[in-house]
């Protein structure tokens, strides 16, 4: 697929994103399923910049740029204005990095959970403070370099799970997705809108300049990462029924790893440790999918 | 219709009268009184505004960013501790020109824990943008939440109501509460300027260059100097309507003072007394009271301060290192005059400590007998 799901570009040419950008591509998809009855939200982050700066938008839609920790309350502000305004038709985006949701933002973003503040929340995952330069967030994978982590002393601590994080908040939806199955991304924004409440959007979106590869590889990069199941594609309804969307190939890790000069540093023995820790997770997924959800266990 | 009210539920009742749409808040003492009751206002349908009940004051603050810029008038409450959490977002909200309404409960800031009177908390974020209002009683508190509504969105700033912990927050006294007739002909609908709205789109706080950075500052400052007018017709025409007549600067008994006493919050209404009582015994001495801290009443400094030979100011606030804040507000207005009066300035009152008619007629009688100010201010009511 090489065409946008939506019937139009809300996403204007002229962006500020870099060459292969994954996150230009999740708002390109994402916008173009919400349609132009949208509100951005959008924290500190790369797309900060990709957004143009003053007097220009590359968005097609209202955009209010916050401070890097509010997207969760301020988007929960929109929508109260939204809703007493008797505007009920209008989708809130909350559109953050991983930093602002993983990190910083993610008090806000508990917050509007708990409360179900009835927003969208997508928070496009390149798996490193970017737009500064590379540093390490919670969100960055084991053993990866980056320019907090170099490489003779990387990141020791796994990603965190921010899809059980949010998942435990019992909130109606919430969905991975790639850059690779665009269509997936809007069916699953498509499905998000049916749900009154808070739902979550996980992208994964790989940066070349972050993760070092070329930028022709970034599809390729979102695809395999699925396949390897380093970033399964599911989602996650009223907390707790899962369901795996894509059937990984079973693509082996060194693959995906071995594209990235992040990972450059990593000898054989760490490569076979990550693939048995992404096998054992897949694992766990995959019981949780096969798992009677709470709701149909109390018929 | 006369009520006995606390000044946090004066301020409830102010912002049921405004019609507030959107309310973020979290609680701390002493302000929680506030959101309690504006919870059941909510729930009882006296108050048709949605209460997003949120994990922090941060996160309250941006509520209030998200409501206001599309298009909502909203208002939060805090103090202390949180309002100094929200510092970041307070800058954010004045650099975005939204006329959000907050209630700020004077309470010192830790450590130690203190929940008492003290104004360092609100007096440390002058530099936000947010209009400061000063209250001496429930009654004040709850006018200039009104006030304090017109001005900020007719300025596009947004604005704090500050008053005393305890002193004022949790001390009920008869209230004069106005219709909502009355408020709906002295607060009109809020109608944003801008909007984050469909109809149409535009991106709000994009990335900005040194090529326009300095003329949105510059704006903001324009509008703030504006405001202060806009504050004194506001006071002018809620007198007009309610019977009640506040001003930026209010002067009691200073004339033909040769010494004016200024204080801010519910030391006024011991320091009328001290005057009255000083003036009984044939002091020439008179008392400013602070109500509009920002913008900084400068104009109204010097014609009020001026002509006095010496000015004897109480913070009950402290910037470490340099002493009271309003004492060096004053100090810097009158700066330029060509005869400016000496400035006393005492600090007295911190975390609650009672500022007594005697604190007063002791700050009064040492200002008299100072041939020269000192060079810096006398702490006074401390144990040695």
């Amino acid at each position: 697929m090489t065409d946008a799901p939506g019937p139009e570009e809300l996403l204007r040419p002229g962006h500020l994103a870099c060459q292969g950008c994954a996150a230009a591509l999740a708002m390109r998809y994402v916008l173009g399923a919400l349609g132009e009855r949208t509100v951005v939200v959008l924290p500190a982050s790369c797309w900060s910049i990709i957004a143009g700066p003053f007097p220009s938008s590359s968005l097609a839609v209202p955009l209010v740029h916050v401070p890097f920790e509010t997207a969760g309350a301020v988007a929960s502000g929109v929508r109260a204005a939204l809703d007493v305004r008797g505007r009920r038709d209008v989708e809130v985006l909350a559109w953050a990095g991983d930093g602002g949701t993983f990190d910083i933002g993610l008090q806000a973003l508990s917050g509007a959970a708990e409360r179900n503040e009835d927003i969208i929340y997508a928070c496009y995952d390149n798996e490193a403070y970017m737009n500064t330069g590379i540093q390490r967030s919670s969100a960055t994978p084991r053993y990866a370099w980056t320019t907090t982590t170099p490489a003779t002393s990387p990141k020791t601590t796994p990603k965190k799970n921010i899809m059980e994080i949010l998942a435990a908040h019992k909130i109606p939806y919430c969905a991975t997705a790639t850059v690779a199955y665009p269509q997936d991304l809007a069916d699953k924004v498509a499905k998000a809108r049916k749900y009154r409440g808070t739902k979550f959007l996980h992208i994964l979106c790989p940066c070349p300049p972050g993760w070092k590869y070329e930028p022709r590889f970034t599809v390729k990069l979102a695809r395999l990462a699925v396949h390897t199941k380093v970033f399964p594609i599911y989602e996650i309804t009223g907390g707790d029924t899962y369901r795996i969307n894509i059937d990984p190939e079973g693509t082996p890790v060194a693959e995906y790893l071995k594209l990235q000069g992040r990972f450059a540093h990593l000898n054989e023995t760490e490569m076979e440790e990550m693939q048995a820790r992404v096998d054992f997770e897949w694992g766990r997924l995959l019981h949780k999918s096969l798992m009677e959800p709470f709701t149909r266990q109390q018929r | 219709m006369r009520k006995l009210l606390t000044a946090n539920h004066a301020v409830s009742h102010a912002v049921r009268l405004a019609r507030v749409e959107v309310i973020a808040a979290y609680p701390i003492t002493p302000q929680t009184p506030i959101v309690e009751e504006l919870s059941e206002m909510c729930a009882s349908g006296a108050l048709a505004a949605k209460f997003i009940k949120v994990e922090s004051e941060h996160s309250a603050m941006a509520c209030c960013i998200g409501a206001e810029s599309a298009g909502a008038r909203s208002f939060t409450a805090t103090s202390s501790q949180g309002l100094a959490l929200m510092h970041e977002l307070l800058h954010w909200a004045a650099g975005a020109r939204l006329p959000i309404v907050m209630a700020e409960v004077n309470r010192a800031l830790g450590p130690g824990w203190n929940i008492w009177a003290d104004q360092t908390d609100s007096l440390a974020q002058r530099d936000t943008g947010w209009l400061q209002f000063y209250c001496e009683s429930a009654q004040e508190v709850l006018d200039s939440v009104l006030i304090a509504y017109r001005v900020a969105e007719q300025a596009s700033l947004p604005a704090m109501v500050a008053y005393d912990a305890f002193f004022l927050s949790h001390t009920a006294e008869v209230v004069e509460v106005p219709s909502q007739e009355s408020v709906d002909r002295y607060l009109p609908p809020y109608r944003p300027k801008l909007e984050l709205g469909v109809e149409a789109p535009a991106a709000f706080g994009a990335l900005t260059s040194p090529d326009y950075f300095m003329e949105f500052r510059l704006k903001a400052e324009q509008a703030m100097e504006a405001a202060a007018d806009m504050a004194t017709q506001a006071m002018e025409e809620f007198a007009g309507l309610f019977g009640r007549r506040y001003y930026p600067l209010e002067a009691y008994s200073s004339d033909d003072a040769e010494l004016i006493l200024v204080v801010t919050g519910s030391a006024a209404s011991t320091a009328r007394v001290v005057i009255d009582r000083l003036r009984g015994s044939g002091k020439r001495v008179g008392l400013v009271k602070v109500k509009l801290f920002r913008p900084s009443p400068k104009e109204e400094i010097r014609r009020l301060l001026g002509r006095a030979a010496k000015v004897a100011i109480v913070d009950r606030n402290l910037s470490l290192g340099a002493g009271g804040i309003v004492a060096q507000e004053i100090a810097a207005a009158l700066a330029n005059e060509p005869a400016r009066p000496a400035i006393h300035s005492y600090i007295a009152g911190l975390g609650g400590r009672d500022i007594t008619e005697e604190t007063l007629e002791e700050i009064v009688e040492d200002a008299l007998s100072q041939v020269r100010a000192r060079p810096r201010p006398l702490w006074v009511g401390v144990r040695s």
